[in-house]
């Protein structure tokens, strides 16, 4: 399942009711990515979605994933809108029969999320805004996988 | 009708984010766009501005059904 929010999330919460009632699953593996404050540089990160089109590519991405690593099931939750420094920004669960698919998943729809999702990022910091494009760093990690 | 939505830069650009135009082709309703803002109208045509009618990725020239939904995505950022 996936979902797009402009409200503040729990992480902890979440993976809780994705782990409620598996008894076939053995691993569930997670992430959660929090926004940086860059040493006072971001004062607030502005994530722009397009509903239904941000999502629905998330989706297709996500059903590649799960066929790919045999997973048994995801979830994705990312928000949008304004996030202050130490606000959980993204947060993925894989849940699999053994744990090495359900790190590999989680990890391969990370790199997705950070360098192909369609979200467009704006960094207010003291000086001002500016947009912000993936980092070669972010498109390097996501090559891993092509 | 057909409903424009501009993300990212290009919203900063235009000054607006959602506005009806009256165009039944991507080819007319660009010349429109551009006729109103020519520095608008050169950020859509610029290098990685994709156009998504009805939220799905087209290429080239469409056309424009009554209620379409046009929408110009800059090159886009991951979260």
């Amino acid at each position: 399942m996936i979902t797009l929010t402009d409200q503040a999330f729990e992480p902890g919460e979440i993976l809780t009711a994705f782990c409620a009632g598996r008894d076939e699953t053995g691993a569930v593996a997670s992430f959660t990515g929090l926004a940086r404050a860059e040493k006072g540089a971001a004062l607030i990160l502005e994530l722009e979605a397009y509903p239904g089109f941000t999502d629905a590519a998330i989706a297709a991405f996500a059903q590649q994933a799960k066929a790919r690593f045999d997973l048994q099931d995801y979830r994705i939750v990312h928000r949008t809108g304004r996030i202050a420094p130490g606000e959980a920004i993204v947060f993925v669960a894989t849940a699999a029969g053994h744990r090495r698919a359900a790190f590999e998943a989680c990890d391969f729809l990370m790199d997705y999320l950070k360098s192909r999702a369609p979200f467009w990022k704006k960094e207010h910091g003291p000086d001002g805004e500016r947009w912000i494009e993936p980092t070669a760093q972010d498109t390097t990690d996501a090559q891993r996988w092509d | 009708m057909a409903r424009v939505l501009l993300f990212g830069r290009l919203a900063d650009l235009a000054g607006w984010r959602d506005r009806m135009v009256e165009a039944s082709s991507l080819t007319a309703l660009r010349d429109l766009l551009a006729t109103d803002d020519a520095e608008l109208g050169e950020a859509l045509a610029g290098p990685g501005v994709q156009v998504a009618v009805d939220k799905a990725i087209v290429r080239g020239e469409a056309f424009l059904a009554a209620g379409a939904e046009v929408a110009f995505l800059p090159p886009m950022s991951g979260g």
